[in-house]
């Protein structure tokens, strides 16, 4: 288990390298640098903000201060725009947020869409598993940005029962809309996949044998069926937590709900490198580390994976 | 004689004489597929969006970038769709007619569907055939890739790039290239893997055939089958990772337009009393996507192997 667990790592260590230094070469390929404005600078001014920022060192200085004191000390240096802050004061600012309604979300998708699933495999081809499935692929067509619109347009316009965006510290009327929005298209398919690989098992040999021994039902399904039919939605937790992660670009402009991805978005308008390079980076780490998390779960659970 | 295919256009050409050759075999497939009712009317909905994206500006006199000053702070009663203006979907908010926006959006986002496919099943197949059949460290290094590739966040990467090298389609469909024939690989190589072993790819490496020739002509044809499927069923997410950012407004840039914008625009103006501008791309593209899972499912019932 440590060697897996070490072999992981060494995969994932050089990704993030790799992440941080292309994000950084991309950004200093780019045409034009950030102080550029329609009115241009006196160049001695320029020298002087480009001094400040570290932008006169010559390229290699450069990238290594960079990557060291990302390394070192996440530090992911000024933002270019807000003259105040930080990337790390944006990151804290934003991050809390998007971490609280994208945690709500993932529990959402994965408890509602397993239960889904189970429920219609155990009662196939009853009404309960037309509903699942019909809610399954009706979602699927539901992205994030196709569910908030119609979310905000029934619930805040027609309705008038939820807030139509803000944050307010997170109280849960201002949750509910952004994890429903978040959450449904991965919910439908993590129902989906629960139910075809429970089908699958509940058809097998040692299920067939545990009814046979006179278990009850729901002993079969929880000691039984269950540890292998979830392996199918472990391995769909690591695409899906990326979708979140992007998905919660589209939520923060949509409610206003001051997340990372709301910095993101505008630091692109404002060609804002630093704040878009950290954001990259933070959200490329947690996936890695997220899918590393998975694939020793799975490791774990599946006995058939050896290391 | 066959041809002897050596480029990457040739899978296209491969792709032709499969046809030809297992003719039994497509045939089947498409008694299997023809039997799924789901399937052959979302076929047939598609069929009809796609004309609609390409032949839809015929039937209307009004032209997709035209600014109707006219308008201008009254589109909320002035532009509602109607057939005495000729705005058969209304107008947006700058005037402009609502139907050519999306008669133009439905096409970009095809548009952005069939090359996000072609780029998967040409690039997707060649490379997750050629690790999959040398196998050992060759393989290893090049899914190793793969992997490293697939766990970035590609959608803020790209929107770095785009930021960076300015927003045009052009680059747009470069960052849809990149990263959609990852899957393609993975699911190509395992095919291959299962193939590789049979008698035929053993005997032509026998009678001494170049690896080179022994992918293209005897391993291709042979995953063309479920590569397909899955090509189809990678379309409606290239089209949602399209609209997807050109929601943002980082996307498609003005005058043209994708779904993705006009969905973002109608939802901006929501509030202002002027609900086609949000329901008649958001209707495109939810049927657009519909139908393009239901025929890739319904290719997937026909042409999986596992499921004979």
């Amino acid at each position: 288990m440590f060697i897996f667990v070490a072999r992981r790592l060494a995969v994932a260590i050089p990704t993030l390298l790799i992440l941080v230094v292309l994000s950084f070469v991309l950004m200093y390929a780019a045409p034009g640098g950030p102080f550029n404005s329609e009115r241009p600078l006196p160049p001695e001014v320029l020298r002087n903000i480009e001094a400040k920022y570290g932008l006169d060192q010559p390229f290699w200085k450069q990238i290594v201060n960079y990557v060291v004191g990302v390394v070192t000390q996440f530090d992911f240096g000024p933002s270019f725009q807000y003259k105040d802050r930080t990337v790390n004061d944006v990151i804290a600012q934003g991050f809390p947020v998007t971490l609280t309604y994208g945690f709500w979300s993932f529990v959402v998708a994965v408890t509602v869409g397993v239960s889904l699933g189970v429920a219609a495999a155990i009662k196939q081809n009853t009404w309960l598993d037309y509903l699942a499935v019909g809610i399954s692929i009706g979602a699927q067509v539901l992205p994030n940005f196709v569910m908030a619109p119609i979310l905000l347009l029934v619930f805040t316009l027609w309705l008038g029962w939820l807030p139509g965006g803000g944050w307010n510290g997170g109280q849960w009327e201002y949750l509910i809309m952004p994890v429903l929005a978040l959450s449904t298209s991965y919910m439908a398919s993590i129902a989906r996949i629960t139910r075809s690989s429970m089908l699958e098992v509940l058809n097998t040999n040692f299920i067939r044998t545990a009814q046979a021994k006179g278990l009850p039902m729901r002993r079969v399904i929880w000691h039984h069926a269950m540890k292998p039919a979830m392996l199918p939605v472990l391995s769909y937790l690591g695409p899906a937590f990326v979708g979140m992660i992007t998905g919660s670009v589209v939520i923060d402009v949509i409610f206003s709900t001051g997340g990372i991805g709301q910095f993101f978005v505008n630091s692109a308008f404002n060609r804002d490198y630093s704040v878009i390079m950290g954001i990259t980076i933070l959200v490329g780490t947690l996936t890695i580390l997220f899918n590393l998390a998975v694939d020793i779960l799975y490791a774990w659970i599946d006995p058939k994976i050896r290391y | 004689m066959l041809p002897n295919p050596s480029t990457v256009e040739s899978v296209a050409a491969a792709m032709d004489m499969a046809e030809l050759r297992g003719r039994s075999l497509w045939a089947d497939a498409r008694t299997r597929f023809s039997r799924n009712k789901a399937a052959v009317v979302s076929l047939v909905l598609l069929i009809l969006i796609g004309a609609f994206a390409v032949f839809g500006s015929y039937l209307t006199t009004h032209e997709r970038d035209f600014i109707d000053f006219s308008l201008t702070g009254r589109y909320a009663y002035l532009g509602v769709p109607s057939f005495e203006t000729g705005h058969y979907f209304g107008t947006d908010a700058d005037g402009r007619d609502l139907y050519a926006r999306t008669v133009q959006g439905t096409g970009i986002s095809l548009m952005v569907g069939a090359v996000g496919a072609l780029v998967a099943v040409t690039v997707g197949t060649l490379y997750g055939a050629t690790a999959g059949y040398f196998g050992g460290r060759i393989d290893g290094a090049m899914m190793r890739i793969v992997d490293i590739l697939m766990s970035i966040p590609f959608m803020f990467v790209l929107i770095l790039m785009l930021v960076i090298f300015g927003r045009s389609i052009f680059m747009l469909f470069l960052g849809i290239g990149l990263i959609s024939w990852l899957d393609m690989a993975r699911i190509a190589r395992g095919q291959t893997m299962t193939i590789k072993n049979k008698e035929f790819v053993e005997a032509a490496h026998a009678i001494g055939v170049h690896p080179a020739k022994i992918i293209l002509r005897h391993i291709v044809p042979n995953l063309l089958g479920i590569v397909i499927v899955y090509a189809t069923l990678l379309i409606p997410n290239m089209i949602i990772f399209e609209s997807f950012i050109s929601y943002l407004g980082l996307g498609v840039q003005e005058p043209d337009t994708s779904l993705g914008a006009l969905i973002g625009e109608g939802a901006r103006n929501m509030g202002n009393g002027v609900l086609w501008q949000l329901f008649f791309p958001l209707f495109f593209f939810v049927m657009t996507i519909f139908a393009l899972f239901f025929v890739g499912d319904g290719l997937r019932d026909a042409l999986d192997p596992k499921d004979r």
